[in-house]
């Protein structure tokens, strides 16, 4: 379970998130909605250590954690970003092995054989020596979704995973966040998409723009 | 014509040999060096920054043979006295990691922030994420750049002449002022050509083998 207390957040003068508090149950899904410049994106950034936060602190089960803490090997938070970010020098495989293999310095050998099993689990089974440039929009996203997968983390968020995806990509990648909640996996979705959020979300936090 | 070129080719290959010499060495250290000083340039902390941008105006606000002459001739009056060939050698090395390091500093701003951020997400550390994910994608970025300063120092290897080291240029020069004939320059003008023309055909291949990913 994922709580997060009093979250503030300022842009110099400007307040972003103001005294936020909310909950992730382990195995639910949630979406973060609201219409654009509301925080959402923000509100994500904070809780993957990306920005860091002006009050509130973070609970991973009881014990307070700091998401912006990149010392940490035994990752909470996995991210799969808007526009997916993989590294364009590396192949599908080596997207996928590098931080399991250079932060948890776990073996090559097992890394691959789980990095295949997620990648055939996600339709990409012979893509692992493609580079991205040869992937489509759909495919780089589902290798992000892998890539963040094989660190293990407990909770996996994803910030407007629909916005650059065509109507039917769209249900597909509902399909997979829904795959992945039967595999136990608990999910954090930011999106502006309504339709899409009741779809997926067992809970639906609505972010409104604060004056 | 042709025993003439055959007399005089040992001292003009002779010359070739410094001539590589200070290329090679120069490219080998100043283009780690740069990529150093490019990774400098874009740190947040100030006061390194206008060092190195201080060093990078002063290298390249003046004249290469200015500092090879300055390092050569000028520092021995400090006490400071470098042999010939270590004078040059680092006077080419100082000038050149200035040029590199403004390029590397445009290759570095170059990779977008999100993934240093996709990389931060990861819990890749800095030094990791510089060497595996923005080393690779900075090198495609300056690889042309880079190619137009290894071609230019080639001929600029040339400057070493003026403090009286005997390099390709010195050699033609010699043999020319000795047997008045327009052959040695030609000569030299060839090797020259050829050396150039050997390195952008590497530099192609490189660019090449850099073209299995976008």
């Amino acid at each position: 379970m994922l709580e997060i207390k009093n979250l503030t957040k300022k842009f110099d003068n400007r307040t972003i998130i103001d005294n936020l508090s909310m909950t992730v149950n382990d195995n639910e899904i949630m979406a973060i909605v609201g219409p654009s410049g509301a925080g959402k994106t923000t509100l994500l950034r904070c809780i993957t250590g990306l920005e860091t936060v002006n009050q509130g602190q973070f609970f991973w089960n009881g014990q307070q954690f700091d998401p912006a803490n990149t010392d940490q090997k035994d990752t909470i938070i996995g991210v799969v970003f808007q526009d997916y970010q993989l590294f364009p020098n590396l192949t599908v495989m080596g997207n996928i092995t590098l931080a399991p293999t250079m932060v948890k310095k776990l073996p090559l050998d097992q890394v691959k054989a789980s990095a295949r099993h997620l990648l055939s689990r996600l339709g990409l089974e012979g893509k692992e020596d493609l580079y991205p440039f040869q992937l489509s929009g759909g495919q780089k996203q589902r290798v992000a979704i892998v890539r963040a997968l094989a660190m293990n983390p407990k909770i996996l968020c994803y910030d407007e995973p629909t916005s650059a995806l065509d109507p039917a990509l769209r249900d597909e990648v509902a399909e997979i966040i829904l795959d992945l909640k039967k595999q136990q996996m608990t999910q954090i979705v930011v999106t502006h998409d309504m339709d899409f959020a009741q779809n997926v979300a067992d809970e639906i936090k609505r972010v409104a723009q604060l004056s | 014509m042709i025993q003439y070129i055959e007399q005089i080719l040992p001292a003009l290959l002779s010359g070739t040999k410094m001539t590589l010499s200070i290329f090679f060495w120069t490219l080998i250290i100043s283009i780690p060096l740069g990529a150093l000083v490019g990774l400098g340039l874009i740190q947040k902390f100030k006061p390194l920054v206008w060092l190195l941008n201080i060093y990078v105006w002063l290298m390249r606000g003046t004249p290469l043979l200015l500092q090879l002459i300055f390092v050569f001739y000028g520092l021995p009056i400090l006490g400071i006295i470098f042999q010939r060939y270590d004078a040059a050698l680092f006077a080419f090395i100082l000038n050149y990691t200035a040029y590199f390091g403004e390029i590397f500093r445009g290759g570095f701003q170059s990779v977008p922030k999100g993934q240093f951020e996709s990389a931060k997400v990861l819990r890749l550390s800095y030094g990791q994420t510089i060497r595996k994910i923005v080393i690779p994608q900075v090198f495609k970025i300056v690889l042309p750049s880079i190619g137009n300063e290894v071609i230019n120092l080639v001929k600029d290897s040339s400057l070493v002449y003026v403090i009286g080291l005997g390099d390709l240029l010195r050699a033609g020069n010699v043999a020319t002022a000795r047997d008045v004939t327009l052959v040695p320059l030609i000569l030299v003008g060839i090797i020259y050509l050829a050396l150039t023309a050997i390195c952008t055909i590497v530099l192609k291949l490189i660019e090449k083998r850099e073209n299995v990913w976008q």
